[in-house]
């Protein structure tokens, strides 16, 4: 008998997961979204890898070895905007993934674990985005790092020793940003074996699929069906990545932080990267610094705990009309707090920002819950009535 | 079809992220006083005043911020998917920054080799290279020296550090220009704007001593007083040196300074964009062929 490479220890485990993974047929594009977003972590990593062999964490430096690799590194300013706006798309490609669990359901038992080990992805990837966006030490990079890291200020009694604990000083100095680069040079490879476990845990139960009903024969192999497809997937994500790469590479970004950090100046706005607005949003509606907090903090908490407040046990929304209007009403709102993040702290923008806030929380506490047994009971009565 | 819809999408996408977003009224009224040439604009300080307060009301809050009014689109040369910088311009810039702006501002991020066949020969800017003292050191007796520029040089700042700046500047530090288009909301639009927009405060505004009035500065009062007047400098290919002309060289030569790769940035876009939209269609295409049996399967129930 000759040696069958899918028979074998290592080689079989690629095949079992990536080439004859058993699949639901009916996965629409909206499962494209994972494998993209492990496609933008690769993405990142290796163009972080060349940007730090020209980069230098240092306060005199930081800011003029980006320039070097803009101007000097040969194709160095394509590396870099690859990298800047590769978190963006990331995070395009990480909220639609998000977006998707929520409407079809793929937070629900059995895939409880999935879904949290997801929510700590994306945790992880906050944290790594911010500290990424500290190392060009522009004037949003500073009071940015400066402002995130206050927040811990917030926590009662040690919030100060806890904040000078991680500036390593007594402000935002050269030491924050020689351990942010440290860190985020550290946390993808963190996040890589965090998607190993989210995939593990994935593959033990099979991929939800559009109509959320669970069936266990009649699978189609991953390769080459969902190859393809999601092959044609990433084409399209490439295709906008590049469209923002190549003519609008700093849309995304903010003006600022062409701008060599100064402590001695504080910029009219302190806005976040755009992914972060929604949170900021928040953060900025509770008028209550520790409250603040802890609603941002309790917004993507919430997210984590979203098993358990569920009460529903159909998934996908196609046959949850009630769930369905609550869940677009959340997106929009979603969208519409991160319009409201980077607006000025002013009327009506504080004032809205506060109903799209309570509604967010509304959604996770009352309405997940709530709408999980309405739904169920008129279910019932329809069909007692029948 | 394909590539029709990717044209459209990127056009659409061009529409979403051009400066032009305002498309109040606001915009069109700023447009008309922006272009009455700056020289007779100075009269019209009031009507200025009284269309910035009218449009702040008109207009909205996404028009006017309360102490500066935004530039507008000017529609750059460079400011299409497939444009490249205007050259002549980019050499005139030059001129204007050398004559008039590194008086005061540095491009430290430039180096002398950076013009080359951008703006200039090799042979012309190793002359306007050797027209700078640079300082180099230290020698074998420990001594700093000054010599000529080289084109592996950066182009020398006016001034030691930022302190010498100040102190010579009324306490206002003239930022460094060769990041100045990106690092502006508004860009290259608002240098010309700014440049071209001194005009007397309007009535009730307060201007210290030292400061001057531009409506397009954040807080209205600037440090830099006017320094574009129409014939000031004579350019060597005899374009006629008004005060718009020079601020609009000088913009895109500062626009070319911040971002040196632009375009070949765009072509190179337009060529990788391309081979994506190919690599779209034919795996559109595989992906058919091999969903086919699956998607013209059929189930025949016999009841």
């Amino acid at each position: 008998m000759c040696w069958r490479w899918n028979k074998h220890l290592l080689t079989g485990i690629l095949d079992s997961h990536i080439i004859d993974y058993p699949t639901p047929k009916n996965l629409n594009y909206m499962w494209s979204f994972g494998s993209t977003a492990g496609i933008c972590l690769g993405i990142q990593m290796l163009t972080g890898i060349f940007l730090a062999m020209h980069y230098c964490p240092k306060m005199e430096y930081a800011f003029y070895s980006i320039e070097h690799i803009m101007r000097n590194v040969k194709y160095g300013w394509l590396i870099r905007y690859i990298h800047a706006n590769g978190a963006s798309m990331f995070f395009i490609v990480v909220y639609s993934h998000i977006f998707r669990g929520l409407y079809y359901g793929s937070y629900m038992y059995p895939r409880h674990y999935l879904w949290m080990s997801g929510v700590v992805i994306f945790i992880l990837m906050m944290a790594t985005a911010f500290m990424g966006y500290v190392l060009p030490w522009g004037q949003m990079s500073f009071w940015g790092a400066t402002v995130i890291t206050n927040l811990f200020s917030t926590i009662p009694f040690v919030g100060r020793d806890i904040v000078e604990w991680l500036w390593g000083g007594f402000s935002v100095n050269n030491p924050t940003l020689n351990r942010f680069f440290s860190l985020h040079y550290t946390l993808p490879f963190v996040i890589a074996g965090a998607a190993i476990v989210h995939l593990a845990l994935l593959h033990d139960v099979g991929s939800n699929n559009p109509l959320g009903v669970e069936y266990y024969g009649d699978k189609i192999s991953f390769y080459p069906y969902f190859y393809v497809k999601d092959l044609f997937s990433l084409f399209i994500l490439l295709i906008v990545f590049s469209v923002f790469l190549y003519f609008f590479p700093n849309e995304l970004n903010h003006p600022d932080n062409y701008v060599p950090a100064d402590p001695l100046t504080t910029p009219a706005h302190i806005v976040p990267e755009w992914y972060f607005l929604p949170f900021y949003a928040i953060l900025r509606s509770v008028p209550h610094k520790l409250g603040g907090v802890l609603a941002m903090g309790g917004a993507i908490v919430l997210l984590l705990i979203l098993p358990y407040l569920n009460t529903s046990r159909v998934r996908s929304t196609y046959f949850r009309p009630l769930y369905a209007q609550a869940f677009w009403f959340l997106f929009f709102d979603f969208l519409f707090l991160g319009w409201i993040g980077q607006k000025e702290v002013a009327e009506p923008y504080t004032y809205l920002g506060i109903i799209a806030t309570l509604y967010y929380f509304f959604f996770f506490l009352v309405l997940v819950p709530l709408l999980g047994i309405l739904e169920e009971k008129l279910i019932c009565y329809d069909v007692e009535k029948i | 079809m394909l590539t029709c819809a990717s044209i459209l999408c990127m056009h659409s996408l061009w529409l979403l992220t051009s400066r032009v977003r305002m498309f109040s009224r606001a915009a069109a009224a700023f447009k008309r006083v922006r272009f009455i040439p700056p020289s007779a604009q100075d009269g019209k300080g009031k009507l200025m005043g009284a269309l910035v307060a009218g449009t702040a009301v008109a207009g909205g809050v996404a028009v006017c911020s309360a102490d500066h009014v935004p530039s507008i689109d000017y529609g750059w040369n460079h400011h299409g998917l497939l444009a490249s910088y205007d050259y002549p311009a980019v050499r005139r810039g030059f001129q204007v920054y050398r004559e008039v702006c590194a008086s005061c501002h540095a491009l430290e991020h430039t180096y002398f080799r950076n013009l080359v066949g951008v703006t200039h020969t090799e042979e012309e800017v190793k002359k306007i290279a050797e027209s700078y003292d640079v300082v180099d050191g230290p020698n074998a007796e420990g001594e700093m020296f000054e010599r000529p520029g080289k084109l592996s040089d950066k182009i020398p700042g006016p001034y030691a550090n930022k302190e010498a700046a100040r102190a010579a500047n009324n306490g206002a530090y003239p930022p460094d220009l060769s990041l100045i288009t990106k690092a502006r909301p508004g860009g290259v639009d608002y240098i010309f704007a700014l440049l071209t927009g001194y005009i007397d405060p309007p009535e009730g505004k307060a201007i210290l001593s030292g400061l001057n009035y531009n409506p397009y500065f954040p807080g209205g009062a600037i440090a830099m007083a006017r320094q574009l007047q129409d014939g000031q400098l004579e350019y060597e290919d005899g374009t006629p040196a008004t005060t718009s002309q020079m601020s609009k060289d000088v913009a895109t030569f500062l626009a070319w300074a911040a971002e040196p790769e632009h375009d070949y940035r765009k072509k190179a876009g337009v060529q990788w964009i391309g081979a994506l939209l190919v690599a779209l269609a034919l795996t559109g295409f595989y992906k058919r062929f091999r969903w086919s049996p699956l998607k013209t399967a059929k189930f025949h129930y016999v009841a």
